[in-house]
């Protein structure tokens, strides 16, 4: 899905150290920094490794897949682009990778969020070079 | 060295807090610290130090305004709502280097009539990460940003919105008392329970105002402090701590910890007090669950615990542990709690009115800013 008209959204503005994470975003994966030094895989993209202090990375991508670790339903738009999607939900996801994402939740309602639901990663094409992850119900592990 | 009684809280002022105070964040702040350095029995040139909020207005305003002969300490401690307790432990520690006397301390803002503090979040250096990888999908404002810390610890303890609500009840019944709060009508849990989903868990009341005013504190070294207009407000103990992933709650390991829970070991055993020491506590509450959440970081329960123990009414005047007696963040002002150091200086000295605790003799402030920094002062009568 791609949108037109003009995007009033906040947007990114990627450093030297998190621009493949978002070029990758562009080509619908989910890449994540994995020191060279000790093989640590982390998230968001920092330029140093807390365990080994090593700045050399390799980018991995991930399954996508995930479980939810919490979340909150947005009720008020606290910016005006985001008028139009209210409610919605933001989840936060443990990935089988070991580290956190956050993305908005499609296609739970309410009643069935949990700790521990499955969910993966979807991505949709915002604007012209902005693609966004979502997450959507995953299948049990 | 310990910092254990080496500085004190000499003197405290306010303006009064409104929602639009018509005036600039700099006449604030002046006015606010005019009456805290009177309030000290000082004059303006005895200031030697001063540590002013790390956003807006600088040690150089001061300087002009109030006609300092010679700063000899500036520095600014930027840990969000955390930053005024650790901005006391800084001045004491430049205190007690013998580099400067008398710290002001200023927090002034205009929060509610200009620069809302949920749009100008995003343009603060902590938010930098979450400004890159969370605003952007819609999680913008520190409501949103903290609900998944609360929505995991009613998910892993079963605490419910009607205890976040009692926090939010029993500060408005203090606000009540105060004279110089924003909030003055009286609310019940219904009225908590019926007030707008803004992001789940948190409803409108379980979020603290944006306000108009100033609030300053004067920390002097101790020896000094004693030959003063009021008797001192001696400090313990007091130590600030840093979360775990502290730009971003989401990599947090454990989401229902805060910075506070590394500093409050500290303090404690600083200050050679236990729990059952503390008379009085006011405690940062930015958000209802930020209060329970130190509550039980701080010692005062256990993880999880936080729920039970606020709805027992530990937390009322005339509870267990009376906590924000001038009305805090949610129903006072929100002076970045630079309000409640004020607070617990007028209960230490018994001048807190309607809403003292009785012979409250030792007590307990801390600060919570941005992702998740503690600071936490313990203070007794001097």
């Amino acid at each position: 899905m791609s949108a037109t008209g003009t995007y009033n959204k906040l947007v990114p503005e990627p450093t030297p150290h998190s621009a493949p994470y978002w070029e990758g975003l562009n080509r619908r994966k989910l890449l994540l920094q994995k020191c060279c030094g000790c093989g640590r895989i982390r998230h968001y993209p920092q330029p140093m490794c807390p365990s080994c202090h090593s700045t050399e990375v390799e980018w991995v991508e991930a399954s996508g897949r995930g479980v939810i670790h919490s979340w909150t339903i947005t009720h008020h738009a606290f910016h005006p682009g985001v008028r139009d999607d209210l409610p919605y939900t933001l989840a936060t996801v443990d990935l089988d990778e070991g580290v956190r994402m956050l993305a908005q939740l499609r296609a739970v309602p309410a009643e069935k969020l949990r700790i521990g639901l499955p969910v993966r990663v979807d991505y949709e094409t915002v604007k012209d070079g902005l693609t966004l992850p979502y997450l959507v119900p995953g299948e049990p592990a | 060295m310990s910092l254990c009684e080496k500085g004190a809280i000499t003197g405290v002022g306010e303006t009064a807090y409104s929602r639009e105070s018509g005036r600039s964040v700099l006449s604030l702040q002046l006015e606010a610290s005019l009456k805290a350095i009177e309030d000290a029995g000082l004059k303006p040139t005895d200031i030697d130090g001063l540590i002013p909020y790390s956003t807006g207005v600088v040690a150089e305003d001061f300087i002009t305004n109030l006609g300092l002969p010679d700063l000899r300490f500036s520095a600014t401690t930027p840990l969000g709502g955390a930053s005024c307790v650790a901005a006391v432990q800084c001045a004491i520690a430049a205190i007690a280097a013998g580099i400067c006397n008398h710290v002001l301390i200023p927090v002034g803002r205009n929060g509610a009539s200009q620069g809302r503090i949920g749009t100008r979040v995003q343009h603060m250096p902590q938010f930098r990460l979450v400004g890159e990888f969370e605003m952007p999908l819609g999680a913008i404002a520190p409501a949103q940003l903290y609900a998944p810390m609360a929505r995991r610890h009613m998910e892993l303890y079963g605490t419910t919105s009607r205890q976040l609500g009692e926090i939010a009840v029993s500060t408005r019944a203090n606000a009540i008392l105060n004279g110089n709060a924003v909030m003055t009508k009286p609310m019940s849990i219904e009225d908590h329970q019926a007030s707008r989903m803004i992001s789940d868990p948190f409803r409108l009341f379980d979020c603290s105002l944006e306000s108009d005013g100033s609030c300053a504190i004067v920390v002097s070294g101790a020896e000094r402090a004693r030959d003063l207009r009021k008797p001192p407000v001696m400090v313990m103990g007091i130590a600030e701590g840093h979360p775990d992933s502290p730009s971003v709650i989401t990599q947090r390991p454990d989401m229902t910890r805060l910075g506070i829970a590394k500093a409050a070991p500290r303090a404690f055993e600083m200050a050679g007090v236990k729990h059952d020491d503390i008379d009085v506590a006011e405690i940062y509450d930015c958000f209802t669950y930020i209060v329970m959440c130190q509550l039980e970081d701080l010692g005062f329960c256990k993880k999880g615990e936080g729920g039970p123990f606020v709805e027992s009414g530990a937390i009322r005047l005339g509870g267990k542990l009376p906590v924000n007696t001038h009305g805090g963040l949610l129903s006072q002002a929100h002076m970045v709690g630079m309000n409640h150091i004020a607070e617990l200086v007028r209960q230490l000295r018994g001048e807190a009115g309607k809403a003292q605790v009785r012979d409250a003799e030792i007590g307990l402030v801390t600060g919570y800013g941005d992702m998740g920094d503690g600071s936490v002062a313990i203070m007794r009568r001097g």
